[in-house]
């Protein structure tokens, strides 16, 4: 039996942290619109960006080893908008987690039993991986990249996939719901960073090719996003951080999933449409840490399979659920 | 894989080659199966490749489906028949892929691992005379001698304090606590190399080894393992014999006479339906207990036991998982004198979600002709306008028995078949008086009487049946081992970081230059901070010996792409 009024607060809880995330958006766009410099091309230099490089703030003890600030560095811009856009971060996050809560309460169960609530967690997961990242790094810039794909779903899910929340079938109830399904959307959660994180690597290495060439002919707009955004190189090193610790989660998510089949289906590995896309997806990501150690590939190309892994992903999610025959038939639509 | 940073071997495209013998030619085709292009674009194949297996249905899972789909694409659906397309993952160009790419992993691993046997055992290389030219270096002037400086950077590297005791598990450098990276260090007479991270190279020998041990523990599980299908009515039992099954689908090498002896009966089966939610969910799946006496061998003592969806029994390595369930309708047929010619529970197979199942009656004992009746169990049954007898429910609200009768032979030629349809090229329907196909619907207690005296139908009762499912296969615990020593590897290839450092000192006066240079192989954004603490524990280390504070210079990152954050020495 299901408490419908605790889903129903469960849905109030998702539109809530949507217009929460909507306001994020525009401060995290406010901000990036405002990152070029006051004088512009008069100091081609990038802003120093010193989280990404990976180092923490330096603490007394490396104050000797520090060199001085370089002197013609602009001086620090305000960046009241991306102080805000963090703190609604932080509450559409909370609202998500008592909305991701509240569901699982209304049917006694994890709420991960159809692609609503796929949805929703995984949106939770990238919001709080996110603000976790936050906490030891600046990544302010790429907040827009994040809370957009997270409103994005977010709509999707209570219009086109929502589902009331019920019990479930007979097949799904085990303790593998909870750790299969619970690791695969945090994997997606972090392929999805990373999926944005390798699109501005993209972004920025065309900015930077453009600055280098002719900076004056910039517009506004592609100033303000080719300062705001980390070097390339950094960029780059971020994408294949990430994807460097979903893969192995995928990979678990996979062995995992087989215990389960096998459990629940009698085989381990049967070809159903969806273990064979969770299985494209792996080869895919594989193919591409591979491409990362071959020194005859360049990090462009690379990243094309990243790219190229993540389309995977949401074929995965919405193709393959809806449209195809198999036994992980439980979309609920 | 074979031309990565810290491999040092000449790169092949410069070489003119001499022309290739047949020795030659082999060797060269087997260098680029297993070189890392080639490997990159076997993964890529192997992912295409898959995918037709999710579009179009399979034999393996849906034969049904498969033959469904070859009647409506009378044009395509045979080309695709003959690519393979309905049998993608026992397809030849499939195995062509995986095979190949198996192989190529073959001659990946193998020759990397003597190389890496040969580098775990080795010192690491005499320090570069350019320490600058490195990927990552720095400077730094400190105080003492330089036999003493050196001495400190060892100690540093080696987690050692001053004293000599060695920190277990973090240590404090420059302030910072760090894990402990244990350092194989190599002492010159003015230089130190360093290197740390081999289990890194291990891990990822570990990964792709377990690879070939998960496929050849798939194919062990192809070729000894079976399973094997079987409807069992509630109150009915079945032995572990080939003949027992109503499927029985062996690989090419088990010993079909050799099966497990264990014994099954179904006592009872409870089924439970979404019955208060609306919409989709309406009628949904709940739960399916099978309670279930087992016997191991046919002289162990008989355990009562639960059998659920997603707990299989099991028999030493063979598994019986419960898979399906569905109606029996227990039916008699007698003859116009009242003899009994047929009493049984005959299972109906289940068609949709509220279980309008279809099945057959066979009664070859009728005489003059032999009597088959043939249509569909209803659960819930209601008349919809177009389908005909339709069940509104899976559960049993409302059930029913809508059948027509044939007469005729039932076996023509003897040929064999399926249980649940009703072979009719040697049979008639039987017509009502009005010249209409004869239908009966019939509940639970009624009887009808058939025309023209061929005796009486009766519907007892109902009866649920198990869709078990026998499986036995004997790779699967070594493919579960072989994927998590994957995992395990995989991690420890992705999170150790391989670094070499070299650290050489030079007197500059009374004190002393030191410089450090270091690389890595792959990304490894942490070493220029690793070269970082190191200068910096270096210096904290001499300054405690000597009294002047120690100056310094700086560290340079070579990277032509950004500005490097540092300022060069």
């Amino acid at each position: 039996m299901t408490n419908q009024t605790l889903a129903q607060y469960a849905n109030l809880g998702v539109y809530s942290a949507m217009v929460v995330f909507t306001l994020a958006m525009i401060a995290f766009a406010f901000d990036l619109a405002g990152a070029a410099p006051r004088v512009p091309a008069s100091a081609p230099e990038p802003r120093m960006e010193p989280a990404l490089a990976g180092a923490a703030p330096p603490d007394t003890a490396d104050d000797a080893l520090v060199p001085d600030g370089e002197p013609d560095l602009p001086r620090p811009r305000s960046r009241k908008a991306a102080g805000i856009a963090m703190m609604l971060t932080r509450l559409g996050g909370g609202l998500l987690i008592a909305a991701a809560a509240m569901r699982g309460l209304s049917a006694h169960r994890p709420p991960l039993g159809n692609m609503f609530e796929f949805a929703l967690v995984g949106c939770m997961f990238v919001v709080v991986v996110f603000v976790a990242i936050s906490l030891r790094r600046d990544v302010r810039w790429l907040g827009l990249f994040v809370i957009g794909p997270v409103l994005l779903t977010l709509g999707l899910a209570i219009t086109v996939f929502y589902t009331d929340a019920s019990e479930l079938l007979p097949s799904l109830r085990s303790v593998w719901l909870v750790i299969h399904v619970t690791v695969a959307t945090f994997a997606v959660a972090l392929f999805t960073i990373a999926f944005s994180v390798t699109i501005l690597h993209l972004v920025k290495m065309w900015l930077e090719a453009q600055a280098a060439s002719d900076p004056r002919a910039m517009s506004h707009l592609r100033t303000a996003v080719n300062t705001a955004l980390p070097p390339a190189r950094s960029l780059d090193r971020t994408a294949y951080g990430i994807h460097a610790v979903a893969f192995p989660l995928w990979t678990f998510t996979l062995i995992a999933g087989a215990i389960w089949a096998e459990q629940a289906w009698g085989h381990y590995w049967n070809w159903d449409p969806k273990e064979v896309w969770t299985f494209v997806i792996w080869v895919i990501y594989a193919a591409y840490l591979h491409a990362r150690a071959t020194t005859g590939w360049s990090p462009r190309a690379a990243n094309y399979l990243a790219l190229a892994g993540y389309g995977a992903i949401l074929v995965n999610y919405m193709v393959v659920n809806v449209y195809f025959v198999g036994q992980h038939s439980y979309s609920g639509m | 894989m074979t031309q990565s940073k810290m491999d040092t071997r000449p790169d092949e495209s410069e070489v003119t080659q001499p022309t290739l013998g047949p020795v030659g030619m082999l060797r060269w085709a087997w260098r680029q199966l297993t070189s890392m292009r080639t490997a990159l674009f076997l993964l890529l194949l192997l992912a295409i490749g898959a995918v037709p297996g999710s579009i179009w249905p399979q034999r393996n899972i849906d034969a049904g489906r498969v033959a469904d789909y070859l009647v409506r694409h009378g044009g395509t659906g045979p080309w695709l028949d003959r690519l393979g397309f309905f049998d993608v993952y026992s397809s030849p160009w499939f195995a062509a892929i995986y095979l190949l790419l198996f192989v190529s992993l073959v001659g990946c691993v193998v020759p990397r691992s003597k190389i890496h046997w040969a580098a775990m055992r080795a010192q690491p290389p005499r320090a570069p005379l350019h320490l600058e030219r490195l990927p990552e270096s720095g400077q730094i002037v400190v105080d003492g001698s330089p036999e003493d400086v050196l001495r400190a950077a060892r100690e540093v590297l080696e987690g050692r304090q001053p004293g000599g005791r060695r920190h277990f598990l973090t240590r404090r450098m420059a302030g910072r606590s760090t894990l402990v990276r244990r350092w194989r260090v190599r002492s010159e007479e003015l230089s130190l190399s360093a290197e740390t991270g081999y289990l890194r190279e291990t891990g990822n020998l570990t990964f792709h080894m377990a690879l070939i041990v998960v496929i050849v523990a798939v194919a062990v599980g192809h070729l000894f393992g079976w399973r094997g299908d079987r409807i069992l009515v509630t109150g009915k039992s079945f032995s572990n014999t080939i003949s027992a099954y109503d499927t029985f689908d062996p690989g090419p090498w088990v010993d079909t006479e050799a099966l497990s002896p264990f014994k099954v009966a179904v006592d009872r089966l409870d089924v439970t339906f979404e019955e208060h939610s609306i919409g989709a969910q309406q009628g949904a799946p709940r739960d399916f207990t099978a309670y279930t006496r087992t016997q191991a061998s046919p002289n162990a003592p008989q355990i009562h036991q639960i059998l659920k969806v997603n707990g299989p029994l099991s028999f030493g390595g063979t598994s019986v998982f419960l898979l399906g369930n569905g109606y029996a309708p227990v039916i008699t047929v007698r003859d116009s004198a009242g003899q009994v010619l047929m009493h049984e529970a005959t299972p109906f197979l289940p068609q949709d979600a509220n279980y309008r199942s279809v099945g057959a009656v066979k009664v070859p004992a009728a005489s003059p002709e032999q009597l088959g009746f043939f249509g569909f169990f209803l659960p819930s049954e209601y008349l919809d306008q177009v389908a005909g007898p339709s069940s509104f429910f899976p559960d049993l609200k409302n059930p029913a028995l809508a059948l027509g009768v044939y007469e005729g032979e039932l076996f023509p030629q003897g040929r064999p078949q399926s249980v649940y349809t009703l072979s009719t090229e040697k049979m008639t329907q039987l017509k009502n008086a009005r010249g209409e196909p004869l239908r009966l619907l019939l509940k639970p207690g009624q009887t009808m009487t058939l025309p023209g005296g061929r005796g009486t139908i009766t519907f007892d009762s109902v009866q649920r049946w198990a869709g078990l499912s026998i499986r036995y296969d004997p790779g699967k615990l070594v493919a579960l081992l072989g994927a998590i020593a994957a995992l395990g590897g995989l991690i420890a290839s992705l999170m150790i970081r391989r670094r070499r450092v070299f650290v050489r000192v030079q007197p500059k006066g009374r004190r002393t230059l030191v410089s450090i240079g270091g690389l890595a192989k792959g990304e490894d954004p942490g070493l220029a901070e690793a070269i970082e603490d190191l200068l910096g524990a270096i210096a904290l280390r001499c300054s405690t010996t000597g009294t002047s504070t120690s100056s310094y210079i700086g560290t340079s990152t070579l990277d032509t792409s950004t500005n490097g954050s540092g300022t060069k020495p």
